[in-house]
């Protein structure tokens, strides 16, 4: 979807402010807004793309002027109240109201780091080949999908070209849906910063995205 | 008690946030979709364990063992992952490598996306619209506000962190450091110089 969440390019953000490597949190609501949605993970309601999805589906203006922390929180809350785990109610009380849904695992202290260092691997078995080799020309789809993608708005409807594939990898778009992983090719591919964003850029600078083979068609 | 720091008498001053987010872990703690000593151990995890001296460890390996730099180079991920760095948001790697021709630059312009197994949780700059925004259309100018100014014959390649891939960049080794230790190198090396947005120390800064 075209929300707020697509920020290439925008402008009117002013300068970077660049913080030292510590402290981590700025607040100690941070650390457990970051330990909680982590945690949560493991009930297995919800997949990556659909935790992103819920993200960049807050309204625009909130999206932009909440701490980045508070966008997690919002998105979680959307999703949990979506599936039933909580109720308005019970969030503005803070009291359990009615009873938990059944959740695939609770994250115990004892599997943390097991469940950190084991991580979530994309990559699937590989199936057929891939469509474009490195070398290829290819250009983006232009298109305006109303729900989840990976693929940029500055980055529709332009030519690149492959710089390699990376593998076989469980496709966003249909994976926020939450119905199949419908896992397929994953490639890097390369635009000129002249392609993307005009001629008055640097000739040699360029931008690459990890983008998916249904976005791409071969350029005829 | 989902956290033990509560009680004390701010405890009248806090935000609205925090105190919806310390009635959202009660209440989660109270259903049994969450345990809050497992929320305390992420918490500590990525405090303590999980940061950027990991990165730095890839870095100074890659500047001394040419053997394990080719390896970074075909295969990040198994590379990496053979120095214990295999957690959550490194799954999939690569590793750019800087050099006089070439400098490269990781973003997400769609969220956060970022090593966490090799650089810990992201800095808020790295998160928000200012970054996130210009670092595709204007990474030159994103630099000098790092302070760092690239000449025009060095190509500027940004890397829009749009799937689960996660990039690392290797920093070119600072010279006068030839007789270095794996261990000292790792010390120049910082969090920004493995974004982009920074070089290694040179030995006279690291002090």
């Amino acid at each position: 979807m075209n929300g707020a969440a697509d920020l290439g390019g925008m402008m009117g953000f002013g300068p970077v402010d660049d913080e030292p490597e510590f402290p981590k949190f700025h607040d100690a609501w941070e650390e457990r807004v970051l330990g909680i949605i982590v945690a949560l993970g493991a009930c297995g309601q919800w997949n990556l793309d659909q935790s992103r999805s819920a993200r960049e589906s807050l309204p625009p203006a909130t999206y932009l002027t909440i701490p980045y922390y508070q966008i997690w929180l919002e998105a979680a809350i959307t999703l949990m109240r979506a599936r039933g785990m909580v109720t308005d109610e019970e969030l503005r009380s803070g009291q359990q109201l009615i009873d938990p849904i059944a959740v695939k695992a609770t994250l115990h202290p004892e599997n943390v780091q097991k469940v950190l260092y084991a991580g979530g691997p994309v990559d699937r078995p590989e199936q057929g080949e891939p469509a474009f080799k490195a070398g290829d020309t290819v250009v983006t789809l232009n298109s305006n999908p109303t729900t989840h993608t990976r693929l940029p708005g500055y980055a529709r409807d332009k030519v690149g070209e492959i710089e390699r594939i990376h593998g076989f990898h469980v496709f966003p778009d249909d994976n926020a849906l939450g119905i199949v992983e419908n896992p397929t090719w994953l490639y890097k591919v390369r635009f000129s910063a002249q392609t993307l964003w005009g001629e008055d850029k640097n000739p040699d600078d360029t931008v690459t995205l990890d983008l998916w083979e249904p976005y791409l068609r071969a350029l005829e | 008690m989902p956290h033990d720091h509560s009680d004390g008498p701010e405890h009248s001053h806090l935000s609205d946030i925090d105190a919806r987010v310390r009635a959202l872990e009660s209440l989660l703690s109270e259903k049994g979709y969450i345990d809050s000593a497992a929320v305390d151990e992420i918490v500590d995890t990525y405090q303590t364990k999980i940061g950027p001296r990991n990165g730095a460890h890839v870095v100074a390996k890659s500047w001394t063992d040419p053997e394990f730099r080719n390896w970074l180079e075909r295969d990040a991920t198994a590379a990496i992952h053979s120095l214990g760095y295999t957690s959550r948001q490194g799954e999939h790697m690569q590793a750019l490598f800087n050099s006089d021709q070439v400098h490269h630059l990781v973003v997400c312009t769609l969220c956060s996306c970022y090593p966490w197994s090799v650089l810990g949780l992201p800095p808020t700059w790295y998160k928000s619209p200012p970054f996130r925004s210009r670092a595709v259309i204007d990474p030159r100018g994103v630099l000098q506000d790092f302070g760092i100014n690239i000449p025009d014959d060095v190509s500027v390649e940004v890397h829009d962190s749009t799937a689960e891939m996660r990039y690392i960049v290797i920093p070119e080794r600072p010279t006068g450091t030839d007789d270095w230790s794996e261990d000292a190198l790792s010390k120049l090396v910082t969090r920004n110089a493995m974004i982009g947005t920074g070089f290694a120390l040179l030995p006279a800064e690291a002090s």
